[in-house]
């Protein structure tokens, strides 16, 4: 098994009709994971690279049976789109869209709180590159030839870093269970300690690998849950070492406002949780090389 | 964004929040007359920066007289003044906010954030205000009682008198404690503000709650729903290379190093920068150019980075997923043609068609320095800078 994502996984893409959307579904295509159906408000009975396009997600969902959904919707009404998939009986929503304002995820999130725990929706990102089960299926923008199908659980804020980890562990033949990327944003669907406690869970995940970046509390919350509940062993990097207090990298969430914020801090928490770090993002696929000889 | 204090109080006054009468100036002699059309017998003449700390570094001055006030201002106009929050560049003074004194017997902080943990709009208040909120967590931290506003129903009046009361507030003011609090959520949110701070919010001996200072940031993903908020944008209080960068769509930070970066990806841009540190060189600047590097934006990127005369080198990391190595490759070598581009150029590629790519690399003629890895890339960076200052010219490496 992986999680989040597998062979069989149903996908629906919002807003398929954009550049960006189409390609990545054609991506998606050919990677092999089942894309059923697409929504764009208005351009139901459309179809796009042979996959018929929907009005609502509702509509989608009922006539494929949608479980899961990638989100490209323009960031203004990227939340909206989000929202539609959970009053839609979606499982699992993947957002990329960057540049969602703060408060309309506060929103997102107390609006998905509506549900119960077993009909709510999972969400992870926005401003993220997606999730990918190698081998199986893949969700996201991400390209899927830097990721060999293994037993390394991948969980990281950035796209670009995440590709960077996937790609030093292939040169050195080690695969990915499933590689998660939460996102840039300050208010995120899903936390490093949300993904941690479904890899501490996966059969098919025998070493996580956690690459965080300067701002919020989410990696030390981590620490605190990797401590306490996670018996398999835990690689972590984190970016930003050389950033200026309040200044904003890049990311709306990379920002070093409090304490716990900074690289250094974060490395120290997470050392402290007997997490292994990797000092520089150079040996981040060494570093696993070695935790994993030793387990 | 960052905006005024001036134009802060002018948003929290829409909303409700009591403010110290007061007026904008531009010249001294302007403050002066401001002074006068306020009237009252002592004012008190605030330098308009985009950073906190003004008191400490001058910013802040009570006048009893005209010339009072146009000494002070004259010291203010046309300087850079330099607070904890600045950097050291400071920020220039264009702007003198005048206001009428108002007799002070408390000092409260309070702030609105984006609060992480809880993912919500968390409120930060303390009875010890004037002091920097790093401060009072430091110094006091049983001071600060916080709050946070459930969405669904926003803030409660029960909230609002909870502060009130946990902050020693007479019974009396309860009433004005909430109009305030009310005051800044609903500009928090109906703006989208990421941060209000009041600090000082006041209590005066004649019994009024009033904002002394006051500060907000907007999130800038939500500025296209608030248009009169954009308008409030001051580019002086900017980094002239931030604001250019932010215009055509990069994202930049300047720092004080020598090596700049040109990455794709914000978390792969801070590694690269971490990687050139732990090599021994010193990050000019962090620089996003986006997910897909094509030719057009990794020319823009090489004519900002070039912008900063402290740049003796500039490391080139493109993970190219999506797009290909060999297509990067090709607008790297067009961009350093068009740009000419006269300090080393580390390049290192990663992704699919990598060989390809760094075949036109070689084959270009130009003084490319070609890398396989971050790290080789780091320490090639970090030899070329060193070189290049050893030798006290601008070279050419070829590879």
């Amino acid at each position: 098994m992986s999680i989040l994502l597998d062979r069989d996984t149903k996908v629906i893409v919002q807003g398929i009709t954009g550049k960006m959307a189409r390609f990545h579904t054609k991506d998606m295509l050919q990677y092999g994971t089942k894309v059923v159906g697409g929504v764009v408000p208005g351009k139901g009975g459309e179809s796009v690279e042979g996959v018929p396009v929907f009005d609502t997600v509702e509509e989608a969902v009922e006539k494929t049976g949608a479980e899961a959904s990638l989100v490209f919707v323009p960031p203004p009404f990227a939340a909206d789109g989000i929202m539609e998939a959970a009053d839609a009986g979606i499982q699992y929503c993947v957002c990329i869209t960057d540049g969602i304002p703060a408060q309309d995820m506060i929103r997102v999130k107390r609006y998905m709180y509506r549900y119960p725990k077993e009909r709510r929706m999972i969400l992870t990102g926005p401003n993220c590159a997606g999730t990918i089960s190698p081998g199986k299926a893949m969700l996201g923008i991400m390209p899927g030839h830097i990721y060999l199908p293994g037993h390394v659980g991948i969980v990281g804020r950035s796209g670009t870093l995440g590709y960077e980890a996937a790609a030093q562990l292939k040169d050195r033949g080690i695969g990915v269970s499933t590689s998660v990327g939460i996102g840039g944003d300050p208010i995120n669907g899903s936390s490093f300690r949300d993904i941690l406690e479904r890899f501490e869970q996966d059969d098919d995940t025998h070493i996580i690998a956690m690459i965080g970046e300067i701002g919020g509390p989410q990696e030390a919350e981590a620490a605190d849950y990797i401590r306490d509940h996670v018996t398999k062993p835990v690689v972590a990097y984190v970016a930003g070492l050389t950033a200026p207090k309040g200044r904003t990298m890049g990311h709306a969430g990379a920002i070093i406002s409090a304490f716990g914020e900074s690289a250094s801090e974060k490395v120290e928490i997470l050392s402290a949780a007997g997490v292994t770090v990797a000092e520089n993002p150079a040996v981040i696929g060494e570093t696993i090389a070695k935790v994993m000889e030793a387990a | 964004m960052d905006i005024h204090e001036y134009q802060a109080k002018e948003v929290l006054a829409n909303f409700g929040v009591a403010v110290p009468d007061g007026a904008l100036a531009y010249s001294p002699e302007q403050a002066t007359y401001r002074a006068r059309e306020l009237g009252g017998e002592r004012w008190v003449v605030k330098a308009q920066i985009h950073a906190g700390g003004r008191g400490k570094a001058g910013g802040v001055k009570l006048c009893d007289s005209d010339v009072e006030i146009q000494e002070a201002t004259e010291g203010m106009f046309g300087q850079k003044m330099v607070t904890h929050q600045t950097g050291p560049e400071g920020k220039g003074i264009y702007r003198v906010y005048v206001e009428a004194a108002v007799p002070i017997d408390r000092e409260i902080y309070l702030g609105f954030v984006l609060d992480r943990s809880s993912q919500r709009v968390m409120i930060v208040a303390s009875a010890e205000g004037g002091m920097e909120i790093e401060e009072i967590s430091a110094d006091k931290p049983d001071s600060i009682v916080r709050a946070i506003v459930e969405p669904a129903v926003g803030l409660r009046d029960f909230q609002c008198r909870q502060i009130a009361f946990k902050l020693g507030i007479e019974p009396a003011l309860i009433q004005q404690m909430a109009r305030t609090l009310q005051g800044c959520f609903r500009a928090f949110t109906e703006l989208d503000a990421t941060m209000v701070e009041i600090n000082p919010l006041v209590i005066t001996t004649d019994n009024r709650v009033i904002a002394l200072d006051a500060k907000m940031t907007f999130d800038d993903n939500a500025l296209f729903r608030h248009p009169h908020v954009a308008e409030l944008r001051d580019k002086s209080q900017e980094d002239p290379r931030e604001s250019r960068a932010a215009d055509r769509g990069l994202s930049y930070v300047g720092l004080d190093g020598n090596i700049g970066c040109i990455v794709n990806g914000a978390g792969l841009a801070m590694a690269t920068m971490d990687t050139i540190k732990l090599a021994g060189g010193e990050p000019a600047n962090f620089l996003d150019i986006g997910g897909g590097a094509t030719p057009e934006r990794v020319a823009k990127a090489f004519r900002l980075v070039l912008s900063d005369k402290n740049v003796q080198a500039i490391l080139v990391n493109i993970f190219a997923g999506i797009n290909r190595c060999d297509w990067v490759a090709e607008g790297v070598v067009q961009a350093m043609k068009d740009v000419g581009v006269e300090v080393p150029v580390i390049v290192r590629l990663a992704g699919t068609n990598v060989e390809a790519g760094q075949k036109i690399l070689a084959q270009s003629g130009l003084p490319i320095i070609r890398a396989a890895t971050l790290n080789e890339a780091a320490e090639r960076a970090v030899g070329a800078w060193r070189n290049d200052l050893s030798q006290g010219t601008k070279m050419g490496v070829a590879s």
